[in-house]
């Protein structure tokens, strides 16, 4: 029996993979009782860009790094409302992440309409999971090559949920998907007593150091590739871009960062990292290259 | 969609009228126990009241079949979220207005189910009462009936609603009874075995096999002519 061994490159991390001939088929078991398919699957998530969910005991908030494919192009959109008292962000194949956003648009409308009522959040999961699980074990389809963090409010107060394309499902009070989204992990870990209590802001702002602990040291969050989404008890769901982010970056000790080497800057917001000629204090540091990590000529778009 | 195929549109075997009332603290339902047969009073122990969950009870005039049939639906949908372990149970809102849309589906499909129904409970906190009909009209009001009942009960409830707002417990089951008892009277298809709802915060108690034959003087019937 052949097997050959491929080495992929991302970022700081060597992943080897073994191909062998059990991994065709998402309807075929290795002899060590894996469906491999569905685990390469869960590889397209780690390759978009991060993504950070928390939540504290009234309100639930997801940050979303943004990747622009190109300097011409805008960034992609990484978070979407699925309803009044939902959003979801995505990280993976984009494609795929619409056709369940898509489902779960359509699933909060029936129960509006059917039943009068925002539809609770254990419910919808249970529906996305059913259905995420259908793909992993038909012949004639693939398993959803997109990881989605989930954030909502319901009867039950703030949820984060996680799912990945095996179609598990996890309740969460505090998850990071995507590149490098360990250290945000690391942080989320570290800070986890702090979320129960904190207030909307602390929230926000945990949320987004969390995020920044994923960026490279010459990479900054900006209003440009940065994402908030934020939704609690007596506010529907809020998600900000571009300037709407300004106030909750300001916020932000841009200076602290984990193991960054940060330059001189002060409380303002930084503009898009390309447009180095209006920047009065790059006294020291160059101007930061573009936010996009993805490895050229790559032709599956995993944002 | 015409295939042809024709439903029939009259109901056999039926309840009569449904009665319900908000009261301060909770909702009251009543229902008499008869189940026509045109004009026989051919099966007098049908139970056309029944609790739904904790927050909603639900109860019909009009083809007990049809009854019966909608009721298996909604003790399944109960059912089907006890097993997905939700939190939220089906409350007296959701269940108007999910029937409202049944029923106006099978209207508009010319298959109706035969039904006027009185949807009784609680949604988010605020005590809930509705009527839907095999058309599809529902609305929501503080007191409610069907057939006779609307001809008879709603203004009896109206009329002591404009001397008391809220009315207490003890007062909202007198009413209650007083209307079953008036339509016992009035309607040639009701009988004096009746179920009686009520619905608080703390859940919902049916009581069955209740009787208002002891309550009732036929006495003036001697003075009509022809009684004798």
């Amino acid at each position: 029996r052949h097997q050959n061994i491929t080495g992929v490159v991302d970022g700081s991390q060597l992943l080897v993979m073994f191909r062998n001939q059990y991994d065709n088929d998402v309807t075929v078991w290795s002899p060590q009782g894996r469906l491999h398919q569905v685990e390469y699957a869960m590889e397209a998530v780690k390759q978009g860009s991060a993504t950070v969910g928390v939540k504290s005991s009234s309100h639930a908030v997801l940050v979303a790094l943004k990747r622009a494919s190109s300097e011409l192009a805008a960034h992609q959109k990484k978070i979407m409302p699925i309803d009044k008292h939902i959003a979801v962000s995505i990280s993976g194949l984009t494609a795929d992440a619409r056709v369940l956003s898509r489902f779960m648009r359509t699933e909060c409308l029936n129960e509006q309409f059917a039943h009068n009522q925002a539809l609770s959040l254990n419910k919808l999961m249970e529906r996305v999971g059913a259905k995420m699980q259908i793909a992993t074990q038909r012949y004639d389809k693939r398993p959803y090559g997109v990881g989605l963090l989930l954030a909502g409010f319901d009867e039950d107060g703030p949820h984060i949920y996680q799912t990945c394309p095996s179609a598990n499902y996890y309740d969460c009070q505090a998850m990071a998907i995507g590149a490098r989204s360990q250290s945000a992990r690391t942080y989320l870990e570290r800070h986890l007593d702090e979320f129960r209590s904190s207030t909307r802001e602390e929230l926000i702002r945990h949320a987004l150091r969390a995020l920044r602990d994923t960026l490279p040291n010459d990479v900054e969050l900006t209003n440009k590739n940065c994402s908030i989404a934020i939704v609690g008890k007596g506010e529907d769901l809020s998600i900000y871009d571009d300037d709407d982010v300004n106030p909750y970056l300001e916020g932000l000790d841009q200076e602290e960062r984990r193991g960054g080497a940060g330059g001189a800057r002060d409380a303002q917001p930084p503009a898009a990292p390309t447009a180095a000629a209006e920047e009065d204090d790059a006294a020291s540091a160059p101007p930061p290259p573009p936010t996009d990590e993805q490895p050229q000529g790559d032709s599956m778009e995993t944002d | 969609m015409n295939t042809g195929k024709s439903h029939t549109m009259y109901p056999s075997t039926s309840g009569t009228s449904v009665v319900g009332l908000v009261y301060d603290g909770g909702v009251m339902l009543a229902a008499d126990s008869l189940g026509s047969y045109g004009s026989l009073a051919r099966f007098r122990d049908v139970k056309r009241l029944f609790k739904v969950t904790d927050k909603a009870a639900l109860a019909c005039s009009g083809d007990i079949a049809d009854y019966q049939f909608i009721r298996e639906v909604i003790e399944q949908k109960v059912r089907d979220d006890v097993c997905g372990g939700y939190t939220r149970e089906l409350n007296a809102g959701a269940l108007h207005c999910w029937l409202t849309r049944v029923l106006y589906n099978r209207r508009s499909r010319f298959d109706p189910l035969w039904l006027e129904c009185v949807v009784a409970g609680y949604k988010d906190d605020e005590p809930f009462l509705g009527y839907v009909d095999k058309i599809g009209t529902a609305f929501e009001a503080k007191e409610v009936a069907t057939g006779f009942g609307l001809h008879f009960a709603v203004p009896m409830i109206r009329e002591a609603r404009e001397k008391k707002q809220n009315l207490s417990c003890d007062e909202a089951r007198k009413l209650l009874t007083e209307c079953l008892k008036v339509l016992y009277y009035r309607d040639c298809r009701a009988h004096f075995k009746y179920q009686l709802a009520d619905i608080t915060p703390e859940g919902v108690t049916i009581h069955d096999d209740l009787n208002l034959k002891k309550e009732t003087n036929w006495e003036v019937a001697n003075y009509i002519s022809g009684y004798e």
